[in-house]
């Protein structure tokens, strides 16, 4: 049984990996560095999940962004070849601004959060431990298919649609290539194809014959 | 203890970084499409905190619905990308301004 101390010390941990993480993503000079650090951020919010007992989307988050998602990025980082110095240019021109507005956002939010203790445990009691035998990915899959069956197709043609429009964005029409044209040759008409020429019927020259 | 308004803080300070870091890195179109994916974190994780402590499943399903999507937005956004590096040899936003009066 985790005592409540336990608890508290997993979670700062992970929360300051977690931010650690994110401040790394957006001041680092390489962006395979900034991809590397997303996928830590991105454990250590599983494992925030994972704490709150939510089993499922922790490892949804770890197999679909950290596997599928993140590796994408990475390809696509090590594929395009940019070079690292032009694109910190103007960093310390906006680095002002954006702690600014961040301070002010997050002065506001705290605000909005702890005042009166609108979200402390008054408002919403800590929620007691699952028993033993409960399973959290069968109740979101019950919960799901149930309940939210249609929204589940919808995201399915989602998913399709960007397959589609993933590959028909990138897919390269070279020029260099003889590749038939079958909605062309379909549409050929006879003249395109056919020339008759009207011609004078000659008599042979009488001076081949001999 | 470990109230609501803990969780609640860590997604505000998280969403706080993601907008500071769409301030800060204006030349990269990659680390501004990084930036947006760690927003979408911030959401989910008040979505997964309410969640469990309305004991509430809905919202556990919405990330899953949440998470689809960026995963959608991410490979249209990675596609645009490399088809814009490919025409214009940059991704820098402020090159990318043909679109201007």
């Amino acid at each position: 049984m985790f005592g409540i101390e336990a608890v508290q010390i997993v979670f700062y941990l992970f929360s300051t990996i977690m931010l650690g993480a994110a401040l790394g993503v957006i001041t680092s000079r390489n962006p395979v560095y900034s991809a590397l650090f997303l996928v830590l951020a991105f454990f250590s919010a599983a494992g925030l999940w994972i704490l709150l007992e939510v089993e499922f989307l922790g490892i949804i988050l770890v197999v679909v962004y950290v596997g599928a998602v993140m590796v994408l990025f990475l390809f696509v980082v090590m594929m395009l070849n940019i070079n690292v110095l032009p694109m910190k240019e103007g960093f310390t021109r906006y680095l002002p601004v954006g702690i600014g507005v961040a301070l002010v956002m997050a002065g506001e939010l705290l605000l909005v959060l702890w005042a009166r203790g609108r979200f402390g445990a008054g408002q919403f009691p800590i929620p007691a431990a699952r028993e033993a035998g409960y399973s959290n990915t069968q109740a979101v899959g019950e919960w799901m298919f149930t309940h939210f069956l249609l929204p589940f197709e919808v995201a399915g043609i989602i998913l399709l649609v960007a397959i589609v429009a993933a590959i028909a964005l990138t897919q390269r029409r070279r020029t260099d290539q003889k590749v038939q044209n079958p909605s062309r040759q379909v549409r050929v008409k006879r003249d395109e194809r056919v020339r008759l020429v009207k011609m004078k019927s000659e008599a042979p020259a009488t001076g081949d014959r001999k | 203890m470990l109230t609501l308004a803990h969780y609640l803080t860590l997604g505000a300070i998280l969403l706080c970084i993601s907008v500071a870091g769409i301030f800060i890195n204006r030349k990269n179109v990659l680390i501004l499409l990084m930036c947006i994916e760690l927003t979408l974190l911030a959401v989910n994780m008040n979505f997964v905190a309410f969640s469990r402590f309305l004991d509430n499943l809905d919202g556990q399903v919405f990330v899953f619905f949440i998470l689809t999507v960026a995963a959608a937005e991410a490979a249209i956004g990675l596609a645009i990308l490399v088809v814009l590096y490919r025409n214009r040899r940059t991704i820098n936003v402020e090159e990318l301004d043909e679109l201007k009066g």
